[in-house]
């Protein structure tokens, strides 16, 4: 599998049209928010992690994913939301990206969607506050708005350096 | 259709390289004047089937070479034409010339030619000067005797072995099972077997645990003496065996090299000739063997450290339950545990690789050395068999070959020196490889001049490594050399240019998770130790918890562990704190405030003190206690993250929870430099 085909929009959902992609979306601070099917590995239910020290406070830890260890991010700190609660519906996204495996937090996950290129804005300049760097554009389905990210360059941001520089 | 060879080609390039291993190996056992027909046939037997290979892929250059050498090696076996030294040296150097073809042509660079020229012309020259007109008797003898052996289809009467195998009373309540030792003889060739049931009592007095047969046994082949041993290796002290050759004993001059040969050089023999045998001859009895790639190896290896973990949890799952069904259902989790520790270490040793694999190449190098700097050495090799990960083999070699040659260059004396000195001309390097609880030690010794305790001290001072205050111990002295920046060169003899100091050789032992240890009597020679774990898929730990988490400390860090008392503890004016161990006062590292984690104790008084040790400096590790110590398997945090300063990796716990793996020279670079994020606290600053 390789996901960045997919988030570069040449490949998708096999019986899908050929310019179309699917997306799962999940709940970040009441804002609904989608990544690439392909790169998600599953969808796992928020466990204890292992706390990592000398890391960034969005790095929660790493949890033992079948004998794998695997990162955990979350989001909510990493965007500077406020609440990060973590209770029963709080959930893990596992992604593939690139050669890594790494467990992103959200709220919630919502549903699959299928967009077509057409659907799909990109994404305005925000002013020098806002890194928009990660997101894809954004997606608008009945009336209702999606931020696509891009989770390769989202992981690959210098802060992250989850991935390597060279895949870009 | 056409078949696409380029498939093959690796694995004619590996093979061929295993097979040049072997000549070489046989090669310096001809310089070192054993000069046997079978040797001479290994040697023959490479070329002929590297010329076939290289042939039939096209690689003409190397085939072309390799023709030449071939015809020369078959006047030497055909005993036309005697061994010399120079012969071998020429040989010793076709055999570097086809290697160097060989990784070119891999390489698909081009071939070296004007050198293979000069070489080819050089052995050219050696088969057109006259054939020494007396070859000795026994260089005659022999190969005739051992060409009967070669042609398998020879009529004479198969030789084998005769076996009286007569087991004492006890053997059976000692776990030993002669039909499991018959089952392991018969694959060494075809058996006949006679047992003497004579001693066996009536039914009524029979005793099922004590054995009373005996059996007479014939097996057919070509077997070395030691094979048949090594099936009895076990019952050896239980039982009366006699071993008796039949059938056609190769001819008399030929029978001391068979019986002397293999047997005082059991070690380095079986490790190089069956490789040769396995390429050049598929029909080896005991070639039953496969390549894997390392990574099949790894997953596997992954998935049986997964089954462990899954295995207890289900153990702590269990273990609160009642009832009848509980206990039952315990008792075959504790059976499930079981094969699966088998299972692991079974999988562990697919790792294994005999550190031959490592050795191999010294002798070679200190007979090139030896000659080059004028120096007569002679090479002792035990142990070679001692198995070793791949991973620790492949990092060991580098460090290996940097002490060996410190001993060539500095350690061994020239002969006139070592004359003076009353000893032998000949100087002795000697590897040794051996097990030593859970560890595979080396050893790497020289009976040379031994390091001279003033001039490394003098030297030390000079460069400012240690203050002439302190009246520093033997040991010390001699550890000032795995000081960085301390060149051994200045001090024991002119030769540099190394590149890579002892420093380097203990940084990477210490990365294998290994100690390395100097001892050394001046004018008697030095040895240096080198302690290794077997594998680097599994750390013997201590668990310590701090807080809410555990930490894994690598067992060989660990000096002791101490409860504090308050009059050991020294505060220092900056903040600090010191804990008076014996005479040495050490730096406090508290875990917590390092990771910056909530610990249960922060009162120094009411955990524990793990006294750590790495690059010879000690610290003591303020924990909250101590759990189990166990094996851990240990996982890569870079896979999926990247490295942090501190850690080793991580394992899973019983549970299924992760656990963090200690490094502990890292933690304590990082207690030595608080950085960026400012999480030290004051009272580890």
């Amino acid at each position: 599998m390789s996901p960045s085909s997919v988030n570069t929009g040449n490949s998708s959902g096999a019986l899908e049209a050929a310019d179309t992609q699917q997306f799962l979306t999940f709940k970040l601070a009441g804002e609904e928010y989608g990544v690439g099917i392909l790169t998600v590995q599953e969808i796992r239910g928020w466990s204890r992690v292992t706390k990592v020290p000398h890391t960034p406070d969005w790095l929660l830890g790493v949890i033992n994913l079948r004998g794998v260890v695997v990162p955990i991010i979350d989001l909510r700190v990493k965007f500077k939301f406020a609440n990060a609660e973590y209770n029963d519906t709080t959930v893990v996204i596992i992604l593939t990206v690139a050669t890594r495996v790494v467990g992103v937090v959200v709220d919630g996950v919502s549903d699959v969607i299928t967009l077509a290129a057409a659907q799909i804005k990109p994404a305005p300049s925000l002013g020098t506050g806002a890194d928009t760097r990660h997101i894809i554009g954004f997606g608008t389905l009945d009336e209702r708005m999606r931020i696509l990210m891009d989770v390769e360059k989202l992981m690959a941001g210098a802060d992250m350096g989850l991935v390597d520089k060279a895949i870009h | 259709m056409t078949l696409d060879l380029t498939q093959f080609h690796e694995i004619f390039f590996e093979e061929s390289f295993e097979a040049l291993d072997s000549m070489e190996a046989a090669l310096l056992k001809l310089s070192a004047g054993e000069v046997d027909a079978e040797l001479i046939n290994t040697i023959f037997r490479v070329a002929h089937s590297i010329k076939g290979g290289a042939a039939t892929f096209a690689f003409n250059e190397v085939a072309g070479f390799t023709h030449v050498l071939e015809t020369l090696l078959d006047q030497l076996r055909a005993g036309k034409r005697q061994v010399r030294p120079d012969i071998v040296d020429v040989l010793l150097r076709s055999g570097d010339a086809m290697r160097a073809m060989l990784v070119a042509t891999q390489r698909k660079e081009a071939i070296d030619s004007a050198g293979v020229a000069k070489l080819r012309a050089e052995l050219e020259r050696i088969m057109s000067e006259s054939p020494s007109a007396a070859p000795p008797a026994a260089a005659t003898a022999a190969p005739s005797a051992s060409k009967s052996v070669a042609a398998s289809g020879s009529p004479a009467p198969a030789p084998g072995w005769r076996i009286k195998f007569v087991p004492g009373p006890e053997l059976l309540r000692h776990g030993n099972d002669p039909l499991r030792i018959l089952r392991e003889l018969a694959t060494l060739g075809k058996m006949r077997v006679s047992v003497d049931a004579a001693g066996v009592p009536a039914l009524t007095d029979l005793d099922p645990e004590v054995c009373r047969l005996r059996w007479n046994l014939e097996v057919l082949g070509q077997i070395d003496r030691a094979a048949v041993q090594a099936v009895f290796e076990w019952a050896e002290s239980e039982c009366e065996l006699t071993l008796e050759r039949i059938g056609a004993e190769p001819s008399a001059p030929a029978a001391p090299s068979v019986a002397t040969a293999p047997a005082p050089e059991a070690a380095t023999a079986p490790v190089s000739a069956p490789a040769a045998e396995a390429s050049t001859r598929s029909a080896n009895p005991d070639g039953g063997s496969i390549r894997v790639s390392i990574e099949k190896i790894d997953e596997l290896l992954n998935s049986v450290g997964e089954l462990v973990i899954t295995q207890s949890v289900l153990s702590q799952l269990a273990a609160p339950l009642e009832g009848r069904e509980a206990g039952e259902l315990r008792s075959a989790l504790a059976q499930l545990e079981r094969h699966m520790r088998a299972l692991q270490e079974s999988v562990m040793r697919v790792r294994m690789l005999p550190i031959s694999f490592v050795f191999n190449r010294f002798p070679r190098l200190v007979r090139d050395l030896g000659q080059r700097l004028g120096k007569k050495i002679e090479l002792k090799v035990t142990g070679d068999t001692t198995e070793l990960d791949k991973t620790v083999l492949e990092k060991i070699g580098d460090p290996l070959v940097h002490l060996v040659r410190n001993s060539i260059d500095h350690g061994i004396e020239m002969p006139d020196v070592r004359t003076a000195a009353g000893k032998t001309e000949h100087g002795t390097i000697s590897l040794h490889a051996y097990h030593k609880g859970g560890n595979v030690i080396v050893e790497v010794s020289d009976d040379g001049g031994g390091l001279r305790k003033d001039k490394i001290l003098a030297k030390a001072l000079e460069r400012g490594l240690v203050t002439n205050e302190v009246e520093l111990s033997e040991e010390r002295i001699l550890n000032l050399i795995f000081a960085p920046g301390f060149s051994t060169a200045d001090v024991v003899s002119d030769v540099s240019g190394r590149g890579v100091g002892m420093d380097v050789v203990r940084r990477n032992i210490n990365e294998l998770g290994g100690h390395i240890q100097i001892f050394s009597t001046q004018g008697q020679g030095s040895t240096i130790r080198i302690r290794l774990p077997l594998t680097l898929a599994i750390l013997d730990g201590q668990l310590a918890r701090v807080g809410k988490e555990v930490y894994v400390v690598p067992i060989v860090s660990i000096v002791e562990t101490i409860q504090v008392t308050r009059e050991r503890v020294n505060n220092v004016a900056s903040g600090g704190q010191v804990f008076r161990l014996r005479d040495d006062y050490l730096p406090i590292v508290r875990l917590h405030s390092l990771f910056d984690i909530e610990p249960d104790y922060t009162d120094l008084l009411d955990g524990l003190l793990m006294i750590v040790e790495a690059d010879g400096k000690r610290v003591g590790l303020f924990v909250d206690e101590l759990m189990s110590q166990q094996q851990v398997v240990i996982k890569s945090l870079e896979t999926n993250f990247k490295q942090v300063t501190g850690l080793a990796g991580a394992t899973m716990l019983g549970d299924g929870r992760v656990a963090l793996i200690l490094d502990i020279p890292g933690v304590i670079t990082r207690f030595q430099a608080p950085e960026e994020r400012g999480i030290a606290k004051p009272q580890a600053a």
